[in-house]
């Protein structure tokens, strides 16, 4: 079932209204064959995990340009895993290296900055699916 | 195949007792289509047929999600769990989609209601077999109202949407004149008329349009034979004016259709149309089969040849299709 429809959740958690990389995000996914649904700006942990539900998502990506993502990302993977969800966590936005590698510590599946290319973030996306199918 | 069974009928289960999660699990199962999908469309269809349908269409960005999000807080205020089915294209070159109708209903998953985003997929009919499963395991998971929002473009969209119990039409200002509303389509399948964004310059223009329109239905004699005139709403979504009353035509609608007997009459027809759209989709593939085996490649060579022309090859195919069917 490798070739099934990949549906991604993408948002924006807390008080942050960057969202033009957001929505390239969504633009690259689309038309990298993947069913974005797409949440917006001002989510919180539980109005994601709601949509993931509902949506039977197969990934949440969530775009941070707040410096926030140290606090919130850790929030994020805790209330996947208390919801009993088994999908992976994706931040993109503005995150130092240093950063970057505690989230993933922390149990953050893939870390996306600035200049990463279209085939990248679709590739990256892809794989942190396939890699839990 | 059969642990497949296990599970969807362990998913089913679990849907019944209101577990949000089978039920997302399940829809994804219905939109993947084939064999599975019509496992659960029988399991949901036994336990189906309390829910009342609503459809909402109109054209792109005359504001459905916005006006179904209204509707939702008033559902629940009222007490009820409203489930939405919200339709979206998906891509024709690559079968991406972006499913962006959640956000206009901000702050309403998880309260009681349920929301699902559906993207088209492309394949020809696979939307008109996956909305009416979705519909029943909705409403076999308790959820009434059930809600299905499509745009109004395309002959399986409208049709999906014409065939809910009530349908609302979502119009715009400045969408075109009165000869434009008495076009067929889209317009004709309206129980309830919204005239939305009607802050805006040209919504009395639109009301009279339509109710032009309307007046024309009442002479033809079609007033008089379905005892029913569609009432025209005028709305502003983003203020939220206009829910209440788009909720009452539609209860008023709901009880003209009791008292009329259009109701079953409605439910035959949404009915007959599943029949026969999933019995187009098995003779198409079968038929799609003939055409790729060598029988097909000949006939093919023979129209090529113009010995036979295509209508008498497709006359020769179909009576294959039905002596070669079990």
């Amino acid at each position: 079932m490798s070739d099934r429809q990949y549906r991604v959740i993408l948002a924006k958690l807390g008080l942050d209204g960057h969202d033009r990389g957001i929505k390239v995000v969504a633009r690259i996914l689309r038309d990298a064959g993947m069913e974005v649904i797409y949440l917006g700006l001002r989510q919180t942990t539980s109005s994601i995990i709601a949509a993931a539900e509902e949506e039977d998502a197969d990934a949440i990506g969530l775009s941070m340009h707040n410096a926030g993502h140290l606090t919130l990302g850790p929030k994020m993977v805790e209330a996947i895993t208390d919801a009993g969800l088994d999908l992976p966590l994706i931040i993109g936005g503005i995150v130092p290296d240093e950063d970057s590698e505690e989230l993933k510590k922390l149990g953050v599946a893939a870390v996306l900055g600035p200049g990463a290319s279209a085939q990248e973030v679709a590739s990256t996306v892809r794989d942190a699916i396939s890699t839990r199918d | 195949m059969s642990s497949s069974d296990n599970s969807i009928s362990q998913l089913f289960e679990k849907t019944l007792s209101g577990e949000r999660r089978s039920l997302g699990k399940l829809l994804t199962v219905i939109e993947q289509g084939g064999e599975r999908a019509d496992i659960v469309a029988g399991l949901a269809h036994q336990k189906a047929g309390n829910a009342h349908v609503i459809g909402i269409t109109g054209a792109p960005g005359s504001g459905k999600s916005t006006l179904t999000g209204r509707l939702i807080e008033r559902i629940l205020k009222a007490g009820k769990s409203p489930a939405i089915l919200a339709v979206d294209p998906s891509s024709p070159l690559t079968g991406g989609a972006i499913l962006g109708d959640r956000i206009r209903m901000d702050d309403l998953a998880g309260d009681g209601s349920f929301i699902r985003s559906m993207a088209t997929r492309g394949h020809s009919g696979g939307l008109a077999l996956a909305v009416p499963a979705a519909i029943q395991l909705f409403d076999a998971a308790q959820y009434n109202p059930v809600i299905v929002e499509t745009v109004g473009v395309g002959q399986v969209e409208v049709e999906v949407a014409g065939t809910a119990d009530t349908t609302v039409v979502v119009v715009t200002p400045g969408m075109g004149d009165a000869v434009q509303a008495n076009k067929a389509g889209l317009l004709e399948v309206a129980d309830v008329f919204v005239v939305n964004k009607a802050d805006r310059p040209g919504a009395n223009d639109t009301r009279r349009d339509l109710d032009l329109m309307l007046d024309l239905g009442h002479l033809s004699g079609l007033e008089e034979m379905t005892g029913y005139r569609p009432p025209i709403i005028m709305a502003n979504s983003l203020e939220g004016t206009g829910a209440e009353e788009i909720l009452e035509a539609i209860e008023n609608h709901a009880n003209h259709l009791e008292k009329s007997g259009s109701f079953l009459i409605r439910q035959k027809q949404r009915t007959l149309m599943e029949i026969q759209n999933r019995l187009e989709l098995l003779i198409g593939s079968s038929a799609k089969d003939v055409l790729q085996s060598d029988t097909g490649k000949a006939i093919l060579l023979d129209v090529l040849e113009r010995s036979i022309s295509p209508a008498e090859a497709a006359k020769s195919i179909a009576n294959f299709i039905i002596k070669e069917a079990p």
